[in-house]
């Protein structure tokens, strides 16, 4: 029993995920035009019954918005990993077909961890002009590196195992190699370094939104919010600034849980 | 004579590295929908006929190839000449200059003050596992790691500086009053937001490596011959545990000084505080294009001394460390 806990405990957590990621794409339909309905009677009301997390300067109910602007960091965090997990695995397996590429790969890797996080997003994001498709390609591509530096230590390493060399000596071509040796090995862990890439993902999508280059003020986005909230503060509308961030935290906190969890598990 | 050769090695590759910096984000301002006629123009654009924005592309030779117009570019750079900022009017080297300077003040202090906190935080948690103090620290890095930097800025400035008006919530200083007037105890007093801000954000990775580190320790054989001999945990903490813990946290912050500056960006942010990192933000949302690049160009070079740092420590440091295998970090 013992030894089976952490697979169980793997189970729960991606059955958990599942059910957290159903009920945040679906978050959409059942919350309606609710995020971006104005109530002219209740503008920048205290939490309450009627309210449950208050509401913020055109009356539009704050529940609603930090649920929905969950459910789009959660979209752009989810394809900003993919998207990035993908270019990683890529390019490491490119790295395995000759020193050369490696090389050049390496030098790519350590030029984008080079340059500060934000710094490079802010570049990518003003050079694709905003939006939800830049915010998508600029997180991804500053978060490639250092799951491509991982694979491409892994891939090494499987490089000088014996049944490659076997493999090789029995003629197998480099794109057999490739798809059934490689491939195969590095998937696992790549999906694992997806999950993890996923709340830095949708933290720095928060902070570009924030700084104002990110989502377009229109959408109901965690950084968006907390901007708005930003201009509030003074006043005491406490709520504005407190829920959505808690939301964001509770979000990521519990992605990063998951994705370590599973980590442990394989 | 080794040492020399190895640290030409790594300033040759800091200078490649550069370059492909260089290269990466003239290419990103080259795809850029911003026209650069317009934004050399500014205000006067509506004033300028087409053929007059023809001549101003000629005269700077826009229209040329991109490979011709960064190399101009580069040569420019190397003789200095980083162009002149429209945000600010002024050279971007003094325009950074002059914010490095106050920002150095938040970033040098929350960073200190981060490794000690990180690195005390961490031996405590790490020298007993599963101790109730084990747990509380833990649970707090888990929680700041994943905390919004900005949203933390901003609950301080609510409780702080609105409901209990301890700290001041903006800037660097009174606003209307003349920088070279300010009181040293003003300054320090807006800076102890900020500061307490990024420093809380920066200790969660350092105590939690350290943490890993004594917990390490205190399972290895080391620690069993010392308890057999009578010691105590807090002895092995402090005479082992410290000295084995505190280079690799030492190189940790190093590397992160990267993760350090964009905490300080949003910081600054959010508290308007008048340092490079809200220069950033200025120059990204009001496409001051020369600006951007200097900016990227000069925290590189910041980020590279840190990583170029905390490679030559262990080696200068650990002679086992003479070929050294990368330790892989995952989206750091």
């Amino acid at each position: 029993m013992k030894a089976a806990q952490p697979r169980l405990r793997a189970l729960a957590c991606s059955g958990l995920a599942v059910l957290l990621l159903l009920a945040l794409l679906s978050g959409q339909w059942w919350l309606g035009d609710l995020p971006g309905r104005m109530q002219f009677d209740a503008r920048l009301a205290p939490p309450g019954l009627d309210h449950w997390l208050g509401t913020d300067a055109l009356g539009r109910e704050l529940w609603a918005r930090t649920l929905a602007g969950l459910a789009l960091s959660f979209r752009v965090g989810l394809l900003a990993a993919l998207l990035g997990s993908a270019i990683a695995l890529g390019l490491a397996l490119l790295t395995t077909l000759s020193p050369r590429l490696d090389a050049l790969v390496r030098l790519l890797i350590d030029t984008l961890l080079s340059v500060p996080h934000l710094i490079l997003l802010l570049l990518i994001a003003f050079a694709l002009g905003g939006g939800l498709q830049a915010v998508v390609i600029a997180v991804a591509t500053t978060h490639w590196p250092g799951l491509a530096r991982v694979l491409r230590a892994e891939l090494l390493q499987l490089r000088a195992a014996p049944y490659i060399g076997i493999s090789r000596a029995l003629g197998k071509s480099q794109g057999f190699i490739l798809l059934h040796h490689f491939l195969p090995h590095a998937l696992p862990h790549c999906l694992v370094g997806a999950l993890l890439l996923f709340p830095h993902a949708i933290l720095h999508e928060a902070a570009l939104t924030f700084l104002g280059v990110g989502l377009s003020p229109s959408q109901p986005a965690i950084g968006i919010l907390l901007a708005d909230a930003m201009r509030y503060l003074s006043g005491g509308y406490w709520w504005l600034g407190v829920f959505p961030g808690l939301g964001l935290l509770l979000m990521v906190l519990g992605i990063e849980r998951i994705a370590s969890g599973l980590r442990r598990a394989l | 004579m080794r040492l020399a050769l190895a640290t030409l090695r790594r300033l040759l590759r800091l200078g490649l590295i550069l370059l492909c910096v260089a290269g990466v984000s003239f290419g990103l301002m080259m795809a850029s929908p911003v026209d650069p006629v317009d934004a050399y123009l500014g205000p006067l654009a509506a004033q300028v006929s087409p053929e007059q924005r023809e001549l101003i592309a000629q005269r700077w030779g826009f229209d040329d190839p991109a490979p011709l117009q960064f190399g101009r570019w580069l040569q420019q750079l190397m003789s200095g000449n980083l162009g002149v900022s429209h945000v600010y009017n002024q050279p971007v080297g003094e325009v950074i200059g002059q914010r490095f300077t106050r920002s150095i003040a938040l970033l040098g202090s929350a960073w200190l003050l981060s490794l000690l906190l990180g690195f005390t935080l961490g031996v405590m948690a790490g020298a007993k596992e599963r101790s109730p103090l084990d747990k509380v620290i833990s649970a707090y890095a888990y929680v700041t790691a994943s905390t919004p930097t900005f949203w933390l800025a901003l609950l301080g400035v609510l409780l702080f500086s609105v409901y209990l008006g301890w700290a001041p919530a903006c800037c660097a200083g009174p606003v209307g009053v003349p920088s070279q007037d300010i009181h040293l105890a003003t300054r320090l007093h807006h800076l102890v937001l900020p500061v307490s801000t990024l420093t809380l954000l920066g200790t969660a990775s350092i105590t939690l490596h350290t943490r890993a580190r004594m917990v390490a320790l205190m399972r290895s054989d080391i620690a069993t011959h010392a308890f057999a001999q009578g010691a105590t945990r807090a002895d092995i903490a402090w005479r082992h545990g410290v000295r084995h813990a505190s280079l690799p946290a030492l190189t940790l912050a190093l590397a992160s000084l990267g993760e350090l500056f964009g905490g300080s960006i949003l910081i600054e942010q959010v508290f308007a505080y008048p340092g490079l990192g809200q220069a950033t933000v200025e120059a990204g949302l009001r496409s001051d294009v020369p600006l951007l690049l200097g900016i990227a160009l000069f925290t590189t070079l910041f980020v590279s001394i840190g990583n170029m740092l905390a490679d030559s420590l262990y080696h200068m440091v650990d002679p086992r460390m003479r070929r050294p295998r990368k330790p892989g970090s995952i989206a750091s």
